[in-house]
């Protein structure tokens, strides 16, 4: 079994990710870039698991997924609560976590 | 033993009682007090007669051998196994009057003939005074507390008479000090009398120094003799002829002692209060600075004469021709009686007499004449307070309450008739005209130094006899005779209280009062205590007559002394006598002359002779000691001196205290500022400080935007990978 | 002497009655003034009360021992016991506090100064007395430095809240100068209790703040530098509080700017803790360094006398006057304690009860003259004796009985002193102290200079015209009931000057000789 590939592939995800969250200005494409930095780290999970004969890698890989939704569930909705206030979905407007 | 003697004790307790019933009660009496004090002093008067009386029979009936005190009777005894007189023990009584060191000192009496003179003396002269001053001092602001104040002295004079022991004297010493201050300052309204209270006060308290160091070593002396140290006179009087104390001891004694003596007695160069101490009333100044008070310090010589004796080697085989005490003593007599020339306040003449008079007493326990002493010291007190009250009475009744013989006075005799008798047979007494007391006296003192070999001392003596009557002419000369210069007219001088009213309203008043300030003869009361000072003054001299005397039967102490020889009975010597009244004589003569003007080559003498106008102005300046101890010392010491010891202590010593407090308050500043704040402070708060800064510079990276957030994360994560790569 | 309840419970009643009283005031609401005055005063009447009955019992032939004892468990870890006890030196001066503590509460009955406020200044005074009456029965060191330091803040607060126009500075100055003091002095304490060995047979036991075993002791195991060491420490403490020159200068300041009360109880009391220091603790405990230590103290002592004479000449303040008059007084107190014989400590503590009725009888009148006039500046005063007759006198005698006149009790803690210089205890210098002697017996010349001067002009002569048309009054019927008993016990103790030397003479002889012995 070629680990390579699955970690390769991986890393392009996770980039493209942290990519979306530095550059997209909308908090929707942020919460998805998320989603595939994510998706990024359940292929190494598996990859892992199955490279180890080990289970315990696809059992992480599902509580991730189980959390991620749960996360996207909370994001979206903080998402949905910012436009609302400030009608913008826009990062850019958004400081008030400045301290 | 006789009750008298055994309850001498009484003698100055009841004045005492008398000063706390007057000070309570004595406003409110029919007599403001005055019956309580004459009536206390009548009773110690009539006590002390009794003690007199009880000690010329203890006398009569000690017979040799009786003796049984102690080591005394036995060396008594042993001295009469000698031929000597019969031995007589004083009578002592005590009680303990304070402990130390387990060791229990007492107060209490010694009743001798030299104490039963003294009280004898005190009371009659008090009592005459006491009755004296119910018209004297009629009407006075504070007649009652004069009267305690009397009564006070009169208690304080008698405990220092019988004390038995130095410490005692020295008690009835201060005591009579204190009262002698509270009656000079009597009208102390006017800042003059306080002053002179407090030059007196101060002046004999400069010579209780020497009296207090004196004290104290008679304990010692004591001490080294019986190995307990003690005050008792008795035992002092026998411990310093013992070889083994030491002559040192002795001799600083005496010298602490006649110090004592001679700011007390007024002798020089501490004489100079006495004469201010005039501003009293004159009943005090006949009492206190007269008769009894300034001989206190005589008294003392007398009571520890052996100190004296032996200190100052009087009558030790080849002695000197001089010594410290006989020395002070002629020097007072020539100056006190050539100050006296200068006064024109007959009370100054007085007192300046009274400082020579008193220098004759000193000068004769110098040479060794102790029995003279105490003979001169009895007579001198009637005379003088018979002169003293002679010039009360002038001023009172002649002369406005003035005491000013130039201005005030003159020609009186003829106004005064009685007071004029009285007063010269007291001038003559002082002058020591035969037959009269002060003849007696003075004369056994010449006799004595001459006898002792103090021939300078006789010289002495003959001279200030020569002046004594000089001065006391001219005194009465000025008062008694030629043209009355006082103010006859009572509208020519307007005094206070006639200013009052108004002649053209009442006329009769006017003519009463006139009546009432014109110069007029004493009333009785003022007379009385003068014709029975004056009956004294004539023939207690002759208690001491040549192979008669009584006087020095009576006195002389019979305990064994080495003096017992120098002071017994000196032959009478006709010649000296004779040459002593000639003297006097003579110089009454020649004062006379000159006074009166009648003999041209003395007339103004001191305007014309400039040897003479020198003298004069010394004398009229008192040899300058009253500037050199009132300006010099006194304002030295109150002025810059204080002054400057206060300057020490606000900006020396309380200054180390204050930059001590604001060095300290510095320090803390310093600390505080420096190290607390800057330090340990500025070590916490530079890391609050550096909290806070570097807050401020990440707070620059919070922009609050998620995705700087995310940049750092991920810029984090590459920075630990890194470290990851290298490190590992 | 049968041992009763009251026996072990007089001192601590003594002591503590006056604080049951401080407890009831503090819990007083402030505006019931009499309830107040009337708890002062019965809680120091019941200190009177229980002193009076201690001397009654007192076993007069046995002076020397500490009796009425009570000696309980207290800080064990120290060793430090609840120790008091009176003996003949203690006693005249434990009846000088409790005596004087009344009169100055039935003085200040309606004599408050501002800003007023009784109830804090009668509890100030009451915790003052416990202060006071626990110094003079402490037979602990640790306790007695509680009851020495207890003293000193009521005192500051009656000074810097009661006190005149320059108060603060006053108050500051003597708290902080007394407490300098007092520091060093603890340090002493401490060395006393490390160093010396107070049981030397019993294993275990050999660490003691115990007042009578350190006496017992006598410096046992302590090397001679070390001894002068630990009593330079003890006499910085009591020199302050005495005050010793050149050390004074709290004083005049303090006692110028303190109410009457405060200057009466500084005067009569807390000036005495400092001699009391010398002679129950200082020269028992270390007397080798106190034979040293003599002739300077005896220096110091004659520097005072003179120094403080004419620091008075300096005065036109008559207050300030006679706060100077203190320093010269305690001058011939230390003197006395210097020579080191019974004579000199004999008056020691005469001169102590005599200056404490004497000057504190000066400050009264001093602080009535203020409230009739509003000044105390002589050369505004006078003819006092021609507005206030009686005030007048009283405070002439007072003056008389200040400058040691015999037949007043003032002149048996001076003449006694003064002979007792003639022939020191302890193998000093009879050259040295024979001087001293002089210089001393010239200081009553001065004396006597300056407090005729002050009479003078406060009493004599005519008012001055600010005050010719003013009305005075003359003493009160409260100025009488508290001036009386001291007037009276002046007179008393100097006519029978055996009332206090009976009872310290014991005492006083075994001390002097424990401290010849010692020495030898």
């Amino acid at each position: 079994m070629l680990l390579n590939q699955f970690l390769l592939l991986s890393a392009f995800l996770f980039c493209t990710g942290i990519y979306g969250v530095l550059v997209r200005k909308h908090a929707v494409l942020v919460l998805m870039s998320i989603e595939l930095m994510l998706a990024a780290v359940n292929i190494n999970l598996v990859a892992f698991g199955a490279f180890r004969n080990n289970a315990i890698g696809q059992v992480f890989a599902l509580f991730v997924l189980t959390i991620a939704a749960a996360e996207v569930g909370v994001g979206l909705a903080i998402v949905l609560l910012i436009y609302r206030n400030l009608n913008s979905a826009n990062l850019d407007d958004v400081e008030t976590l400045k301290g | 033993m006789d009750w008298f003697l055994e309850n001498a004790w009484l003698v100055p307790l009841i004045p005492a009682v008398s000063f706390v019933v007057i000070l309570l009660v004595g406003k409110r009496m029919p007599r403001q007090g005055s019956e309580v004090g004459i009536a206390a002093v009548g009773t110690s008067f009539v006590l002390s007669c009794g003690a007199a009386i009880g000690w010329i029979r203890h006398l009569q009936h000690a017979e040799p051998g009786t003796s049984a005190l102690g080591a005394l009777g036995r060396s008594v005894g042993r001295l009469t196994a000698e031929g000597h007189e019969a031995p007589v023990e004083p009578v002592l009584r005590s009680v303990t009057w304070f402990q130390n060191g387990g060791v229990k000192l007492t107060a209490g009496i010694q009743i001798d003939g030299l104490a039963v003179v003294m009280m004898f003396m005190v009371t009659l002269v008090s009592l005459l005074v006491h009755i004296y001053s119910v018209e004297y001092m009629r009407g006075d602001r504070r007649f009652t507390y004069f009267f305690a104040a009397l009564s006070l002295f009169t208690a304080s004079m008698l405990l220092l008479v019988v004390a038995d022991n130095t410490l005692q004297l020295l008690v009835g010493w201060e005591l009579v000090g204190v009262c002698s201050f509270m009656l000079i300052g009597h009208w102390w309204e006017e800042k003059e009398n306080s002053s002179a209270a407090i030059k007196a006060f101060l002046t004999t308290r400069t010579g209780d120094i020497g009296l207090m160091i004196g004290v104290i070593t008679t304990f010692f002396i004591v001490q080294r003799a019986t190995g307990e140290g003690s005050f008792n006179i008795i035992e002092l009087n026998r411990a310093v002829s013992e070889p083994r104390i030491g002559h040192t001891i002795v001799l600083w004694c005496a010298l602490a002692l006649l110090l004592g003596i001679i700011g007390k007695s007024g002798q020089f160069p501490l004489h100079t209060w006495l004469p201010d101490a005039m501003a009293g009333p004159t009943p005090v100044s006949a009492l206190i600075h007269a008769a009894t008070m300034v001989v206190a310090g005589v008294y003392l010589g007398l009571r520890v004469y052996p100190v004296f004796f032996h200190g100052l080697s009087i009558g030790t085989p080849g002695h000197s021709w001089i010594n410290w005490m006989a020395g002070v003593g002629g020097i007072t007599v020539l100056v006190g009686a050539s100050l006296a020339f200068v006064q024109d306040d007959i009370k100054k003449v007085l007192a300046y007499s009274t400082i020579s008079q008193l220098g004759y007493m000193v000068m004769a326990l110098g040479v060794g004449a102790w029995t003279a002493a105490v003979f001169h010291l009895f007579t001198h007190a009637f005379f003088k307070a018979d002169l003293f009250l002679g010039a009360g009475s002038v001023s009172h009744s002649g002369a406005h309450h003035s005491f000013d013989m130039k201005t005030d006075m003159g020609g009186l005799k003829k106004y005064m008739p009685q007071t004029y008798r009285t007063f010269v047979i007291g001038s003559l007494a002082l002058a020591g005209i035969f037959p009269l007391a002060g003849f007696w006296s003075k004369d056994e003192i010449l006799v004595s130094a001459g006898h002792n070999g103090y021939k300078l001392f006789l010289v002495i003596g003959l001279v200030g006899a020569v002046l004594t009557a000089a001065y006391m002419t001219r005194c009465v000369y000025l008062t008694f005779h030629g043209e009355y210069r006082g103010a006859h007219d009572p509208h020519a001088v307007p005094h206070a209280d006639e200013a009052e009213h108004d002649p053209a309203d009442t006329p009769a008043l006017v003519e009463l009062d006139a009546h009432a300030h014109a110069p007029h003869e004493s009333n009785g009361l003022l007379l009385g205590p003068l014709w029975v000072l004056s009956f004294f003054a004539v023939f207690a001299g002759f208690l001491n007559f040549p192979h008669w005397s009584r006087f020095a039967l009576w006195v002389d102490p019979r305990y064994p002394t080495q003096f017992q020889e120098i002071i017994s009975e000196v032959a009478f010597n006709p010649i000296l006598a004779a040459i002593s009244v000639l003297g006097a004589l003579a110089g009454g003569g020649v004062a006379w002359a000159y006074y009166t003007g009648r003999v041209e080559a003395l007339r103004d003498l001191t305007l014309r002779n400039g040897a003479a106008r020198v003298g004069k102005r010394l004398l009229v300046n008192k040899y300058y000691l009253d500037y050199l101890y009132e300006d010099v010392i006194v304002a030295g010491i109150r002025g810059p001196v204080a002054q400057a010891v206060y300057w020490v202590n606000q900006h020396v010593i309380d200054n180390v205290l204050n930059y001590a407090g604001r060095g300290a308050q510095a320090l803390g500043h310093l600390t505080y500022d420096y190290v607390d704040q800057k330090g340990v402070d500025g070590l916490v708060n530079g890391l609050g400080a550096a909290t806070g800064e570097s807050g401020g510079v990440v707070r620059r990276i919070q922009t609050g935007r998620l995705q700087f957030y995310a940049l750092m994360l991920v810029g984090a994560v590459g920075v630990f990978a890194l470290a990851l790569w290298v490190f590992t | 002497m049968d041992h009763t309840w009251f026996d072990s419970w007089a001192l601590t009643l003594v002591v503590f009655a006056p604080a049951v009283g401080a407890v009831i005031t503090m819990l007083l609401p402030r505006d019931r003034e009499d309830a107040i005055k009337g708890v002062t005063l019965a809680s120091t009447l019941a200190s009177l009360g229980f002193t009076i009955a201690v001397i009654a019992r007192f076993d007069y032939d046995k002076t020397a021992t500490l009796q009425f004892q009570v000696d309980k468990r207290w800080i064990d870890v120290i060793n430090s016991r609840y120790h008091v006890g009176v003996d003949g030196i203690s006693l005249p001066l434990l009846a000088l506090s409790a005596f004087i503590t009344v009169l100055c509460v039935v003085y200040s009955w309606n004599h408050f100064p501002e800003p007023h406020n009784p109830k804090a200044f009668l509890t100030l005074l009451l915790i003052l007395e416990v202060g006071m009456n626990g110094t003079f029965v402490a037979q602990d060191l640790i306790l007695f430095f509680i009851f020495f330091e207890i003293v000193l803040l009521p005192m500051f607060f009656m000074i810097g809240v009661w006190g005149g126009p320059n108060k603060e500075y006053a108050s500051i100055k003597f708290f902080l100068f007394t407490l300098f003091g007092s520091a060093l002095m603890l340090l002493s304490f401490l060395a006393l209790y490390f160093k010396v060995d107070v049981a030397p047979d019993i294993p275990g036991m050999q660490h003691s703040f115990d007042m009578v075993l350190l006496s017992r002791a006598a410096g046992a195991g302590l090397v001679h530098s070390t001894q002068i060491l630990i009593f330079a420490g003890l006499f910085l403490g009591f020199a302050i509080k005495v005050p010793m020159f050149p050390f004074h200068t709290w004083l005049p300041d303090a006692h110028t700017e303190a109410p009457t009360v405060g200057s009466v109880l500084l005067a009569a009391v807390l000036l005495k803790l400092g001699t009391y220091g010398f002679i129950r603790i200082a020269l028992p405990m270390l007397p080798e360094a106190a034979k040293d230590w003599a002739p300077w103290i005896g220096l110091l002592a004659i520097i005072g006398i003179i120094y403080g004479a004419l620091g008075c000449l300096a005065q036109t303040d008559m207050k300030r006057l006679i706060a100077f008059s203190s320093v010269a007084h305690m001058g011939f107190v230390m003197l006395g304690i210097a020579s080191l014989t019974t004579f000199g400590i004999n008056a020691a503590i005469f001169g102590m009860v005599a200056h404490g009725l004497i000057t504190g009888m000066l400050f009264f009148l001093a602080g009535s003259v203020q409230h009739n006039y509003g000044t105390r500046e002589m050369a505004r005063l006078g003819g006092l004796l021609k507005q206030a007759p009686k005030m007048g006198w009283i405070l002439a005698f007072c003056a008389m009985a200040s400058l040691g006149l015999p037949g007043l009790a003032g002149f048996w803690g001076e003449f006694p002193a003064i002979l007792s210089a003639f022939q020191p205890g302890g193998g000093l210098s009879e050259a040295l102290f024979r001087t001293y002697m002089v210089i001393a017996a010239i200081g009553t010349v001065l004396a006597a200079g300056y407090l005729l001067w002050m009479l003078q002009k406060v009493a004599f002569g005519l008012p001055k015209p600010e005050f010719a048309d003013k009305h005075i009054h003359d003493v009160t019927s409260y100025e009488w009931a508290s001036w009386v008993p001291i007037l009276l016990l002046i007179v008393a103790l100097g006519i029978f000057p055996n009332i206090i030397f009976r009872v310290t003479d014991g005492a006083v002889q075994t001390l002097a000789d424990n401290i010849s012995s010692a020495i030898k």
